[in-house]
């Protein structure tokens, strides 16, 4: 029983950090919280929706017809929007991207009205069928997306430390000003940071509507989800957000297994926890960037 | 050279706002019902947008996450008034406990820097709202109804409610009054405008930082507070929704962050185009999300700030004016 709730819990971490990824890059990138975040991955998940629908393809390829449509969202998020308030100081790019999620929830809503979504009755017996391990059933989706979320984050870590665009994304991130010095462009790295992101954010957005359910106003428990995995994980590295999504979960489940109403209490404690730790215990001697970073320092002397 | 506290229109202000203040006071004796109940809606929108404006504008503290002062003012008013205590002392000592309550999650969360402190916010609403819906009390997601106020007949219902929600307003503002024109309040209007400028002002920032966020926290509650009376039921559900902080957001950034007249400004607003366009539904809620982010986008001092610096028009003068000064006086120094 609790070895099983165990195994859902980091099934469910999947999609935690799956989710958070895309918040976790563009803060490390551009120090942007993007407070529209969990609505445009409900807008790609609607997305995803209408084309599966429409055109009778499996959710795996509409996702990747998403993928453009996108990056190009967030090519544009980046050079309407976020370049112009990133200007004003620190506080109008909280402000502006909360005004975009607001104008896409009802937006959404407008468009799709009040009735929950999901995906998983395109997927066929895909939507049930489960591996069983000692006697546990663990369902074949929950393990595609976690494998997803490795497979991302994995992937970005490798672009950030080994191609040249990830060099200059580190570069921008540490310092803008002296990445121009050096011949960096920056604007055109955050424009492609925010194109990336985005990317992860369609993806996410699909996981959500082949595990469960969604509607045009999920977007903010999302953003929640996201920001509690990324602050869990240490701000810092991408292998600690996928640590932090995972751990959110099973505090979820156990917060669940103590009171039938506590799933989302337990994530919220937990992520005070982790908050408290952060403030009172110096950065980061709880968080798992401590432990996981051991890479970039080595980078960082050289 | 000439420094001065107040100008010739802030001397006409004064006296229109007493006069306002007193046209407002005795116009319950001829005013209709319809009237005094959207009055009373308006007082709680200049509550909520000069609280909000007070963390934003002047502490520069932007939160995603007032629907927890909110919720907790109202939900704390159902809580005392179930001790048989009477619903008008509830919504003050409500709003005091609140304020309390503030204390200790204002030196946590100042902490936390910009986005995080907003996120954060949220995160602390929804723990709010889900605490609240563990009291068996409030029956979950049911909700209550403020049940003490049946003592009352509705007319003086409603005129009591009119009239607390007026006081609550005036008694706020002239308190915010009083706090920005104090040594303190004119540093942080200071490093408003210039960060760097903070530490040498000799204001600690942080403990001013703090007292903005409790008073908002007070404020705010009892605004929360003054709704539950005036809509006389809680469900934790439209309490606690972040639908709230976009309201404060959108009167804020319109009628201009950071400007003691602006939150008044855009309460004033919002009021009327909710009274307008709330029909339109879902488009109402879109065409808010999307002035607001085009005011930040565009016009980021909002419409109040826009007048001051086209008009030079200051009607609160929550600052220190300097006239006369020339080149000459500058020289002679």
């Amino acid at each position: 029983m609790i070895i099983n709730s165990l195994v859902q819990a980091i099934l469910l971490g999947g999609y935690y950090a799956l989710i958070a990824c895309g918040l976790a890059f563009m803060f490390q990138v551009m120090r942007i919280i993007n407070l529209a975040h969990g609505s445009l991955a409900i807008l790609s998940a609607y997305l995803v929706w209408e084309i599966t629908d429409a055109l009778a393809l499996s959710p795996f390829i509409s996702v990747l017809m998403i993928l453009p449509i996108m990056a190009i969202i967030g090519l544009l998020l980046q050079r309407v929007i976020l370049e112009r308030t990133t200007k004003g100081g620190e506080l109008l790019p909280v402000l502006t991207t909360f005004g975009l999620a607001i104008v896409i929830d009802n937006l959404l809503f407008q468009q799709f009205g009040a009735n929950t979504r999901s995906l998983s009755p395109y997927l066929g017996d895909l939507s049930w069928e489960s591996y069983e391990i000692f006697d546990l059933w663990i369902g074949k989706l929950p393990v595609i997306v976690l494998i997803t979320a490795i497979a991302m984050i994995g992937g970005l870590d490798l672009i950030l430390r080994f191609t040249h665009l990830g060099r200059q994304i580190r570069a921008t991130a540490f310092d803008p000003d002296t990445a121009g010095l050096v011949g960096i462009d920056a604007r055109k790295i955050a424009g492609i940071s925010a194109a990336i992101a985005m990317m992860t954010v369609a993806i996410s957005g699909t996981a959500l509507g082949l595990r469960g359910t969604f509607d045009a106003y999920s977007g903010g428990p999302q953003l929640l989800f996201a920001f509690e995995a990324t602050i869990i994980g240490g701000v810092g590295s991408l292998w600690g957000v996928f640590m932090g999504g995972i751990i959110l979960a099973i505090a979820q489940s156990i917060g669940a297994l103590i009171h039938p109403q506590g799933f989302l209490l337990g994530g919220h404690l937990m992520f005070l926890i982790f908050l408290f730790a952060r403030i009172y215990f110096h950065r980061d001697v709880f968080s798992l960037k401590h432990w996981l970073s051991k890479f970039n320092k080595e980078e960082n002397v050289v | 050279m000439n420094i001065k506290r107040s100008n010739a229109y802030s001397q006409v202000t004064l006296s229109i706002i007493i006069a306002l203040f007193i046209a407002l006071i005795i116009l319950p004796s001829f005013a209709s019902n319809d009237v005094m109940e959207r009055l009373t809606v308006l007082f709680i929108y200049i509550i909520m947008a000069a609280m909000w404006n007070t963390l934003a504008g002047f502490g520069g503290l932007v939160s995603i996450g007032q629907q927890l002062f909110l919720g907790l003012g109202a939900y704390t008013t159902i809580r005392i008034t179930d001790m048989g205590i009477s619903p008008f002392i509830a919504i003050v000592l409500a709003a005091c406990l609140v304020g309390l309550l503030s204390w200790p999650i204002s030196t946590f969360m100042l902490r936390l820097k910009a986005g995080e402190f907003a996120i954060g916010m949220w995160v602390l609403a929804s723990i709010g709202h889900l605490l609240v819906n563990l009291d068996p009390l409030i029956q979950g997601e049911t909700g209550i109804s403020l049940i003490a106020l049946n003592q009352y007949s509705i007319e003086s219902r409603r005129l009591f409610i009119y009239l607390a929600a007026l006081l609550s307003m005036s008694a706020l503002l002239l308190g915010l009054f009083y706090v920005l024109r104090s040594r303190a309040g004119i540093a942080m209007q200071a490093i408003r405008d210039n960060e760097e400028a903070a530490d040498s002002i000799g204001v600690d920032p942080e403990r001013v930082k703090k007292w903005f966020f409790i008073f908002a926290a007070f404020g705010t509650a009892l605004a929360g507070a003054l709704w539950l009376a005036q809509a006389s039921s809680f469900q934790p559900k439209t309490y606690f929704s972040v639908q709230w902080t976009a309201y404060m957001i959108f009167m804020v950034l319109v009628g201009g962050l950071g400007r003691f007249e602006g939150a008044i400004l855009g309460a004033l607003l919002f009021f009327a185009v909710e009274t307008w366009f709330a029909t339109a539904g879902v488009w109402y809620l879109v065409g808010l999300g999307a002035v607001a982010m085009l005011c930040s986008l565009f016009l980021p001092k909002g419409i109040w700030g826009a007048i001051e610096s086209k008009l030079g028009i200051t009607l609160v003068p929550v600052g220190y004016q300097v006239t006369g000064l020339t080149t000459d006086t500058l020289k002679n120094k």
